[in-house]
């Protein structure tokens, strides 16, 4: 017990500090490029937009081999741009890289999905109101959505604390490799029972946060 | 002025062709209000959204104002749009904004000016009796408010037409009412062309100018509406007509020798109380009403009257001969034997 305590005080602040480091970082990546990359799929499906049959393939495509892989499969693959981009292959900032372009993947297909169940109705009549496509996207695929893209960035901030747990085995650190090193690979069930209840409390919390934003934009 | 020709659409359905629309040649001319009816499945709703080029038809032209706009690249065909109005069945207004920001949309469509948004929308809002619902989130109205509000949207760049895509059918009956008096009032006020698609007559009845009637992607006829009642040429119109002058001969009725059963159509220029108690003083017959129905289109009656004649053969020839001449139409009818 004493034990369980010295390792907690001594490794778990640290910890914190590089989870929240990764998860920003990929949080962060996923906001922007997934968004972006979500709406262009979107965008290039729908013939009210620019329904071209070729970009969508291929940005479906590269989304969906980057999904394919196991998080510590793309973690190697991706050494070599984790190091021309961060210059180093060890650490929290050297894991968060595979960890943006995993979230990246994951949320652009759940912003896909969100832009494509707005009604099509909707769209139609902002079509018929003689609108740009930038206004469109601005007042009526990103207001109709928004519920729903909230909710896709709650699931996919619960999967990137999950995928940080394998950063450890770059030297990324954070709380999910503390349960790991410690608490799995040395027996420490102290270490272990402590961590996965704050992994518990953190996803709880990221839950009920998101699902409360989602609702207060929520008008149906 | 509203110019298809030879317009035709076609859509792929599980790899074989489909024809939505067959060859359709029309002329909506400028003010009035032109509806289309027909079966569920007919066409209708393809064809209206043709002419706002939401659905791209793959043969013929689409004349607004004497300009072709079927050829016309995406912005251009934006500028089109905000003078063509369009209101939808389930209304399609974008339920995360309020409502005046629903109608400032079209607004921001067209860049009006920012200061002056805020004005226009309130302005909007009170031509179609709303505003105090500026706020509210579209969940928070009734059907006929969400339309009125769909409606102060297609109507905030003053278009020159308004395209209506059956904007009743999800309507209760009041509702309904509403809505056509409010199209009515901006039809006189703003000599706005409207375009209707509906397949209810009672709707057809009571707004249209003229009337197209439409089967398997087909215009059958197109008539002014008073005489497409009155005397309805092909089937299709002639099915839908009675739905609504819906009078028949009641099971009930039995004949015996000297009866038979006579229907008479009467329009504005010939009444028909007249000709019934004429025709009893003048002959020696007897009449029974057994049924019957007025309608007025555009303020102007036509009815039906299904009535019993009574009496010796020959007196009977002279009262129908009577009755021919004084009222719009007469029918002999079978059944009752």
């Amino acid at each position: 017990m004493k034990e369980t305590m010295e390792i907690i005080k001594l490794e778990f602040g640290n910890a914190t500090v590089e989870t929240i480091q990764m998860v920003l970082i990929a949080m962060a990546a996923a906001v922007v490029f997934g968004m972006l990359i979500g709406l262009v799929l979107h965008l290039t499906a729908n013939p009210l937009f620019f329904k071209n049959r070729a970009v969508n393939a291929v940005a479906g495509t590269i989304i969906n081999i980057i999904r394919s892989m196991p998080f510590i499969i793309l973690l190697v693959v991706l050494l070599p741009l984790t190091r021309i981009l961060v210059g180093t292959s060890i650490g929290a900032a050297a894991a968060a890289v595979p960890l943006s372009i995993a979230s990246v993947a994951f949320y652009a297909r759940l912003v896909e999905g969100s832009f494509s169940e707005v009604d099509k109705g909707v769209v139609e009549a902002a079509v018929a109101t003689g609108a740009s496509v930038s206004l469109i996207i601005r007042k009526v695929l990103f207001v109709e959505a928004l519920p729903s893209l909230i909710r896709g960035l709650t699931v996919t901030f619960v999967s990137i604390i999950g995928y940080s747990a394998m950063a450890g085995s770059v030297g990324g650190g954070g709380i999910g490799d503390l349960a790991i090193r410690y608490g799995y690979n040395r027996y420490e069930t102290g270490v272990l029972t402590f961590t996965v209840i704050v992994l518990i409390f953190i996803v709880q919390l990221g839950q009920w946060l998101g699902d409360k934003v989602a609702l207060k934009f929520t008008k149906r | 002025m509203i110019e298809l020709k030879n317009i035709g659409v076609t859509f792929q359905q599980n790899k074989k062709d489909f024809q939505a629309v067959k060859n359709v040649n029309l002329t909506i001319e400028e003010g009035e209000i032109f509806g289309i009816v027909g079966p569920s499945g007919a066409g209708k709703s393809t064809l209206v959204r043709v002419i706002n080029l939401l659905q791209p038809p793959t043969s013929g032209q689409v004349l607004i104002e004497g300009n072709e706009i079927t050829s016309l690249k995406r912005k251009e065909l934006c500028k089109v749009r905000l003078d063509i109005g369009m209101i939808f069945q389930h209304f399609n207004l974008i339920s995360g904004s309020t409502i005046a920001e629903n109608v400032a949309f079209a607004l921001h469509a067209n860049h009006y000016p920012k200061e002056k948004i805020q004005g226009r929308v309130k302005e909007l809002l009170e031509m179609v009796h709303l505003p105090e619902k500026a706020d509210s989130y579209p969940a928070n109205l009734s059907g006929g408010q969400k339309q009125r509000v769909a409606i102060a949207r297609a109507l905030a760049n003053d278009p020159k037409i308004l395209l209506c895509d059956e904007a009743t059918s999800a309507l209760d009956l009041e509702n309904t009412e509403e809505i056509v008096a409010l199209l009515k009032e901006i039809n006189e006020k703003y000599h706005i062309t409207i375009v209707f698609i509906t397949h209810e007559m009672e709707v057809a009845k009571k707004l249209f100018d003229r009337i197209a009637f439409m089967e398997n992607g087909e215009i059958k006829e197109v008539r002014d509406i008073y005489s497409a009642f009155a005397e309805p040429r092909e089937e299709i119109t002639k099915s839908l007509v009675e739905r609504v002058l819906n009078v028949g001969v009641p099971d009930e009725v039995k004949l015996s020798e000297e009866e038979e059963l006579v229907k008479l159509c009467y329009t504005g220029e010939k009444a028909y109380a007249s000709v019934i108690s004429q025709v009893s003083k003048q002959f020696d017959v007897v009449i029974d009403i057994i049924n019957g129905k007025i309608d007025y289109i555009h303020k102007k009656p036509l009815g039906v009257l299904i009535v019993i004649l009574r009496g010796g053969k020959e007196e009977r020839e002279k009262a129908l001969r009577y009755m021919k001449e004084n009222v719009y139409r007469v029918e002999k009818l079978e059944g009752g034997r």
